[in-house]
């Protein structure tokens, strides 16, 4: 078994070209079969790990899935006793706050990485503002609603999805700031150099040459941002509140689909219970279809 | 010439210098360097370079001589460099780039650079010749600049039926062609190539070199080589730099500097004769 792992050698040490090799592959040599159960096993932890995420999908599917139709879009939440019904207005409230959300975390976070990863990484700004966004990263989500809540909605003497949103930026922030930051910093240096022997200002480099080498990336994380933003629930529960109505604007109590699942889910009403199943379903479903956009998105262009 | 810059810089007002053609005037660059440092750390001495116009000057000279120190500083792009500090004037079309006053990146527009490494953009084909055009605010028709730039380098042939696919996705070849094509699409006066062939193979190296010789029709170009074939297959006049390493310090110098075949048949300094011969310890 050892012999056929050296090369075969004379007593001098010259390697010796008369003996051929024997360079088959041997099953039941030690080396293969270890590696052989190697793989197998990691196949096992692989699908050990998948079960939860398979079964909570096939259990959303299968309890959700059967209240799927246009009504749950166009509806509003039934109150209790009632039939039927759906939260079109839960939908709505989720798309409006994230889309707040992305309105403040988006440039602040390219703002951030392009300063850190690209404009000067070694400044003292550039060290702080990585610092914030690190800790901001490991921010519990329920902090992030109750700050929000001490000053918005404690200034402005109402819930709102104003308030929603910011809560959530607050959780979008450092996803996209520390991919960006990441992102930027990764176009290779030759480029930029390409680029001020052009005869690029500085600003030119970075929004002709650094952003579009590194916008896959950056769109993948805020894509990531979104989908991290829209499953949230701890954040909205003292800013945006919920509401039974379709939103009139920013200014006031707003539903999500995560309040709406986390209300209705501890309802005694049967109704409202497969409502809640259907909601998750759909929050699976956006979420899943920004991940998937994440990396279409974030295939490099050229 | 000067067509697509929009508006008039004080070096394009330097470019109506008409009259005879003295010896002053056949200069393109005139560098007078007292001393170039990184840091505490001086890389090049007191060297006189002159560039002379329409032609191609190639540097040449042992690794960390400070050759490409000297040719970075003719377009300040050492100045991307923090350390960096010169001493010295580089005139360039009568006016010194190392004036307060300049703008380097103005310089740079009219001082086009070709680096060792191919370095694209992450963009097509098409938009890396155009980016040039794009940012001096190019008037005229981008199209037809693009096609003239790529024939220019010799490469619209392979590329004219994928311009908009990627510019990384060329060989490494392709891509310094491309380089090129890049930086003379602005119609740049003087072209500056670090060791441009380097990363390339022997026939793509005969391609960029032929390119040099319709290149100098259009543009002043310095070139740094390691290769002493190369300089004396394209370059009109050689600059052989050395390392001075008596005083305890590695300080790159100007050897010696005059036409090509006069360089390398009857070298004036006993330094460029033993490194010509390959004696060089
Ligand atoms: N960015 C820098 N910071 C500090 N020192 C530098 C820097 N760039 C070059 N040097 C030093 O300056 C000297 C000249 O370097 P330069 O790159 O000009 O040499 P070169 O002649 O181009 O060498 P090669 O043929 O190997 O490219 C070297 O001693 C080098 O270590
Ligand atoms: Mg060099």
């Amino acid at each position: 078994m050892g012999a056929s792992e050296t090369l075969p050698m004379t007593a001098t040490g010259e390697i010796n070209a008369a003996i051929i090799p024997d360079l088959r592959r041997k099953r039941m040599e030690r080396r293969s079969f270890l590696d052989t159960l190697f793989t197998l096993g990691l196949w096992g932890i692989a699908a050990i790990g998948a079960i939860p995420l398979f079964s909570v999908l096939y259990m959303l599917i299968t309890k959700g899935g059967a209240r799927l139709s246009l009504d749950l879009f166009t509806q509003l939440p039934p109150a209790g006793f009632m039939q039927g019904g759906g939260f079109g207005n839960a939908i709505v409230g989720t798309i409006v706050m994230v889309g707040v959300a992305c309105v403040i975390a988006v440039p602040l976070g390219i703002c951030g990485g392009v300063l850190t990863g690209a404009m000067a990484p070694k400044s003292k700004t550039a060290k702080v503002v990585r610092f914030i966004g690190k800790v901001m990263s490991g921010f519990p989500s329920i902090l992030a609603g109750v700050f929000t809540y001490a000053w918005l909605v404690v200034g402005l003497k109402t819930y709102s999805a104003l308030a929603g949103g910011v809560a959530l930026s607050i959780l979008m922030l450092p996803i996209v700031l520390l991919t960006a930051e990441q992102a930027v910093a990764m176009v290779p240096k030759r480029m930029k150099d390409a680029a001020y022997g052009m005869g690029c200002t500085h600003t030119q480099v970075i929004l002709k040459v650094v952003l579009p080498a590194s916008l896959p990336s950056i769109l993948t994380g805020i894509m990531l941002g979104i989908a991290r933003a829209a499953g949230e629930s701890a954040p909205l529960l003292f800013t945006a509140l919920f509401s039974n109505y379709w939103m009139r604007g920013l200014m006031e109590p707003t539903a999500s689909l995560s309040i709406l699942i986390y209300n209705f889910s501890g309802m005694p009403f049967p109704n409202q219970i497969e409502l809640a199943w259907a909601a998750s379903l759909v929050l699976v479903l956006i979420v899943f279809t920004f991940n998937i956009l994440s990396r279409i998105l974030g295939r490099p262009k050229y | 010439m000067k067509n697509n810059m929009t508006k008039t810089t004080p070096l394009d007002a330097m470019e109506q210098t008409t009259g005879v053609p003295t010896e002053e005037n056949q200069i393109a660059i005139d560098a007078n360097i007292e001393a170039i440092y990184y840091g505490k750390f001086r890389a090049v001495r007191q060297s006189h370079v002159p560039i002379r116009k329409g032609e191609i000057t190639g540097f040449i000279g042992p690794s960390g001589c400070g050759k490409s120190t000297v040719l970075r500083s003719l377009n300040r792009m050492n100045d991307l460099i923090p350390t960096f500090k010169m001493k010295g004037h580089v005139h360039f079309m009568g006016q010194d780039i190392y004036d307060p006053a300049i703008d380097p990146v103005v310089v740079r527009r009219h001082i086009g650079m070709v680096f060792q490494q191919p370095n694209p953009f992450a963009m097509s084909i098409y938009d890396n010749v155009a980016f040039g055009l794009k940012i001096n605010r190019f008037k005229g028709d981008v199209n037809q600049r693009v096609e003239e730039a790529l024939r220019e380098a010799a490469l619209w042939d392979e590329v004219k039926d994928k311009l908009h696919s990627s510019g990384l996705a060329l060989s490494g070849g392709q891509q310094q062609r491309l380089c090129i094509a890049r930086a003379i699409a602005p119609n740049p006066t003087v072209l500056l190539m670090d060791e441009p062939c380097s990363a390339l193979d022997p026939i793509a190296t005969r391609k960029v070199e032929k390119l040099m010789h319709e290149l100098k029709k259009h543009y002043t170009v310095a070139i740094v080589t390691h290769n002493m074939q190369q300089a004396q297959r394209v370059a009109d006049t050689t600059a052989f730099f050395s390392v001075d390493i008596s005083d305890g310090e590695r300080c790159g110098y100007l050897v010696e500097m005059g036409k090509t075949e006069e360089l390398f048949e009857d070298p004036k300094q006993e330094l460029t004769r033993k490194y010509i011969r390959g004696e060089f310890s």
